[in-house]
C-alpha cells in the first residue's frame, strides 16, 4: 500500500517528476497523431488501389493481351465464389483535343487506355461512383449528351480539372462538350504492328461524356474507353479477341489467397486446355494475381512509407526510454534518504524496485491518458485547425492541389492505439528497470549517510 | 547474569572499511551486552565508531567478524527476508537528521512501519487500528495538531518527536537512537531525553549514541568507546 502512496506522491510532488509524465504524455500524444493521419493515408490508398483493380486481376504485361477470354468469362460466370469480372483492354494512346471548351484545358499527351464495359466494371471496381455525371446511371457512362454519332469517353479528373483548397476538383455542372482524338498502335497477335506500312496507327475521334476520380495516379494518367471501341483501336478485335486482363471480385466472405488460388487453378486448367489453340502462346504470359501483388508498385510506396513510420516510432520510444532512464535516475539519486529510511523501517530489495516500478508505471498510465486525450482532442479538430491555419496563414499540410485526399483521416484506430499505450508502458518500465535495481542495491548505511564514523 | 535478561548481545564485534587506499579498522573485537529495559547510552567522539556499531546493532549493517545476537538469535545467520521483518517489528531507529519522508504527511510517517510491514489486504482489515495508534503516540508527544503537517512545516523538535513516534508504532522491543539530540538546540534535546527517560520508564529498551557526556548521564548506564573498543 505504502508503494502505491509514495508512487502517486513522487509522481504529484516532485517536479523533475512531471517532465518524465510530460515525456510520456507527448510521444504518446506525438506518435497517436502521426499514426492516425498516415495510417488513415495509407488505408485510404491501399483501399483506393483496390477499388480500382477489385480482388483478383488476370492479366499480362504484353500490349498484345491474350484470347478465349470470353470462354473463361462463362467459367468464371459458374464460379460461385465470383461476384463479378470485368475484361479490360489496357494499352496507351496519343490524345488530342479535336475541339475545345473553355471548361477544360486543350489536351494533346499520351495517356493510358482502359477499355470497360462500364455496368460489369463498376460491378468489379467502384468505376461507378468515380464518375462525376452518370453515378446514378453508370450504362450511359460513354453515351455523349449532345452528339450520338461519336462514341462517348470518361477521362481521368485530374488533368481536365484545377483543385481548389479544400481538393475538390472545379467540375462544371454541365458536361463540358468537347471531342478528342484517340491515337493508339494495333498489335497483331504476333506482336507486330498490325497496319505496318500502311497507316501505322488506328485513330478515333471520341466525345467527351464524363470524368472520373479514382483517388489514385490513374486520375492523371487515364482515359476510359467503351470495350469494343477500346479492342478495335488496339487491334485486339480480329477473329480471336482478345483483352490484357480480366478483373474479378469475389462474394463478400471469401477469402482473398482461397479465392485467387481457385481462380489460379481455374486458369492453368483452362491453360491446359488450349494448349492446343492459335496462340495458346499468349495464354501461357499470364498471370492470376490477388489485388495487392498486382497493385504492388502502388502498394509499396504506402508500405515503405509505413515501415519509416515504424522505424521512426521505434526511434521516439527508445528516446522515451532514455528520457525515462534520465529522469529516473535523477529521482533515485535524490531519493536515496528515503531508499535508506525504507530499508530501516524493514522494507525489502524487492519492495524499493516494485515501488519505482509502481512509479513508472503511473508515469505510463498517466501520460498515455494525457497524450491520448489531447491526441484525441487534436485529431477531432485536425481539420478544423488546418483550415485556420489555411484562412490565416495559407498552410496546409497537404496542399490539396498536390494531393489526392481531402479530409484529413482522424479517426483513432484502436488497435494502433493500443499499440502506442503498450509502447508507452514497456519503454517507462524499461527506463526504470536499470534505476529500480540501483535504487534496491543501495545499502541503509550508505544512503542514510551512516558511514561517518 | 542469566543470558535471558539480555535483549541485545554482540561479541567481539569488527568492521572496517576502506578509505581510499588504507582500511580503517572501526571496531576491533568490541563485545556488548544491552538488557531489557535499560538505557544505554554509547559515548565516543566523532569517529570512534558509535554509529557503525549502532546500525550492526539494528541489522543495517554487517559486522566483518563478530556475532550480533537478538534475544538469543544470532542476527547474522537470518535470511534477508528475515531481518527485513526484524527491523520492521523489533527495532525502532531515531536518527539525527530526522529522517522523515517528506512526501508524507506527520500522520503518514508515523504509520509507515505499520503500513510497510502488512500486504495490501492486511493493510485495509489493520488501517483504523494503526491510525488510532499513530494519533496516539502523536498526541502523546504533543503532536496532535500536528498530523496533517508535512514535515518541512514542523520545529526540529516536532520533527525529532514524529521520527520517535514512527520508531515506536510497531512497538519495538528495542529503540536504537543516533545522535537524537544532536541536531536541536539544547532545551528541545532535553524535551526529546525526557521523551527518552519516560518511555524507558515504561520499560522500553533504549540503546543511544552520542558524542555529549552532559546528554548521556540522562541514561542508566554509560559506555564509553575509544579506539574501537569499549573502556
Amino acid at each position: 500500500m505504502y508503494k502505491a502512496i509514495l508512487a502517486i506522491r513522487y509522481l504529484f510532488k516532485r517536479r523533475i517528476s512531471h517532465f518524465s509524465l510530460v515525456a510520456v504524455a507527448l510521444c504518446v500524444f506525438v506518435v497517436l497523431v502521426v499514426m492516425t493521419v498516415l495510417s488513415g493515408l495509407t488505408s485510404q490508398f491501399k483501399n483506393n488501389a483496390h477499388l480500382s483493380v477489385g480482388d483478383c486481376i488476370i492479366s499480362t504485361k504484353s500490349l498484345v493481351g491474350f484470347a478465349y477470354y470470353e470462354q473463361f468469362l462463362e467459367i468464371l460466370d459458374n464460379e460461385k465464389i465470383v461476384e463479378a469480372a470485368s475484361p479490360v483492354i489496357k494499352n496507351y494512346a496519343i490524345v488530342k483535343s479535336v475541339t475545345t471548351s473553355s471548361a477544360v484545358p486543350y489536351i494533346e499527351r499520351t495517356l493510358k487506355i482502359a477499355g470497360i464495359d462500364p455496368v460489369s466494371h463498376s460491378r468489379v471496381t467502384g468505376f461507378a461512383d468515380w464518375l462525376h455525371y452518370n453515378k446514378t446511371d453508370t450504362a450511359k457512362a460513354f453515351e455523349p449528351v449532345y452528339d450520338t454519332n461519336l462514341p462517348g469517353c470518361v477521362m481521368g479528373v485530374g488533368f481536365l480539372f484545377d483543385r481548389d483548397s479544400d481538393g475538390n476538383y472545379l467540375i462544371p455542372e454541365q458536361i463540358p462538350q468537347f471531342e478528342i482524338d484517340v491515337t493508339s498502335f494495333p498489335l497483331t497477335a504476333k506482336g507486330a504492328l498490325a497496319k505496318a506500312g500502311t497507316g501505322v496507327v488506328n485513330t478515333k475521334t471520341f466525345a467527351f461524356t464524363d470524368c472520373a476520380q479514382s483517388r489514385i495516379s490513374a486520375d492523371w494518367q487515364t482515359i476510359y474507353l467503351p470495350f469494343k471501341e477500346a479492342q478495335l483501336l488496339c487491334g485486339m478485335a480480329g477473329a480471336e479477341k482478345r483483352v490484357n486482363a480480366i478483373h474479378i471480385k469475389f462474394k463478400p466472405g471469401v477469402d482473398l489467397p482461397t479465392g485467387c488460388e481457385t481462380i489460379n487453378a481455374l486458369w492453368q486448367n483452362f491453360v491446359t486446355k488450349k494448349a492446343e489453340a492459335a496462340h495458346a502462346n499468349l495464354l501461357r504470359k499470364v498471370k492470376v494475381q490477388n489485388w495487392k501483388i498486382y497493385s504492388r508498385e502502388m502498394v509499396a510506396v504506402a508500405e515503405t512509407q509505413q515501415t519509416m513510420m515504424i522505424f521512426c516510432f521505434a526511434m521516439i520510444g527508445i528516446i522515451t526510454v532514455f528520457i525515462v532512464f534520465v529522469v529516473f535516475y535523477m529521482i533515485v539519486c535524490h531519493k536515496t534518504k528515503d531508499i535508506g529510511i525504507l530499508k530501516s523501517i524493514g522494507v525489502s530489495n524487492a519492495n524499493i524496485k516494485a515501488l519505482f516500478l509502481s512509479f513508472a508505471f503511473l508515469v505510463a498510465a498517466c501520460g498515455s491518458v494525457i497524450g491520448t486525450l489531447a491526441g484525441w482532442k487534436f485529431l477531432v479538430h485536425i481539420n478544423q485547425i488546418e483550415d485556420w491555419l489555411f484562412e490565416h496563414f495559407g498552410f496546409q499540410l497537404f496542399d490539396r492541389t498536390m494531393y489526392a485526399i481531402g479530409d484529413i483521416p482522424n479517426t483513432i484506430d484502436l488497435k494502433v492505439l493500443a499499440g502506442i499505450i503498450s509502447v508507452a508502458f514497456l519503454a517507462c518500465l524499461a527506463g526504470a528497470f536499470i534505476p529500480s535495481r540501483q535504487a534496491a542495491k543501495l545499502e541503509p548505511v550508505d544512503t542514510l549517510q551512516v558511514n561517518q564514523l | 547474569m542469566n543470558d535471558n535478561n539480555f535483549i541485545l548481545k554482540a561479541e567481539n564485534l569488527h568492521k572496517s572499511y576502506r578509505m581510499g587506499r588504507t582500511q580503517v579498522s572501526v571496531l576491533k573485537g568490541l563485545d556488548l551486552a544491552v538488557k531489557k529495559g535499560e538505557f544505554l547510552a554509547i559515548v565516543g567522539a566523532s569517529g570512534s565508531g558509535k554509529s557503525t556499531l549502532l546500525h550492526i546493532l539494528g541489522a543495517l549493517d554487517r559486522p566483518d567478524k563478530g556475532v550480533v545476537s537478538f534475544k538469543g538469535q544470532n542476527l547474522q545467520q537470518l535470511t534477508n527476508n528475515k531481518l527485513n521483518k526484524f527491523r520492521n517489528a523489533m527495532v525502532g531507529f531515531v536518527f539525527q537528521f530526522y529522517h522523515l519522508l517528506d512526501e508524507l504527511n506527520v500522520l503518514e510517517n508515523v504509520f509507515l512501519p505499520a503500513m510497510a510491514g502488512k500486504s495490501v489486504l492486511g493493510w485495509i482489515t489493520s488501517r483504523a487500528e494503526a491510525k488510532k495508534r499513530a494519533k496516539d503516540l502523536l498526541t502523546q508527544f504533543g503532536l496532535a495538531d500536528r498530523v496533517n503537517h508535512k514535515p518541512y512545516q514542523l520545529s526540529g523538535g516536532e520533527r525529532q518527536r514524529t521520527a520517535i513516534a514512527r520508531a515506536l508504532m510497531n512497538q519495538p522491543e528495542l529503540l536504537l537512537a543516533d545522535e537524537p539530540t544532536g541536531n536541536l538546540d539544547s532545551a528541545t534535546g532535553n524535551g526529546i531525553l525526557d521523551v527518552f527517560e519516560k518511555l524507558n520508564n515504561n520499560g522500553q529498551t533504549i540503546v543511544m549514541v552520542t558524542h555529549d557526556e552532559r546528554i548521556a548521564q540522562r541514561a542508566q548506564r554509560i559506555i564509553t568507546l575509544t579506539d574501537g573498543q569499549i573502556i
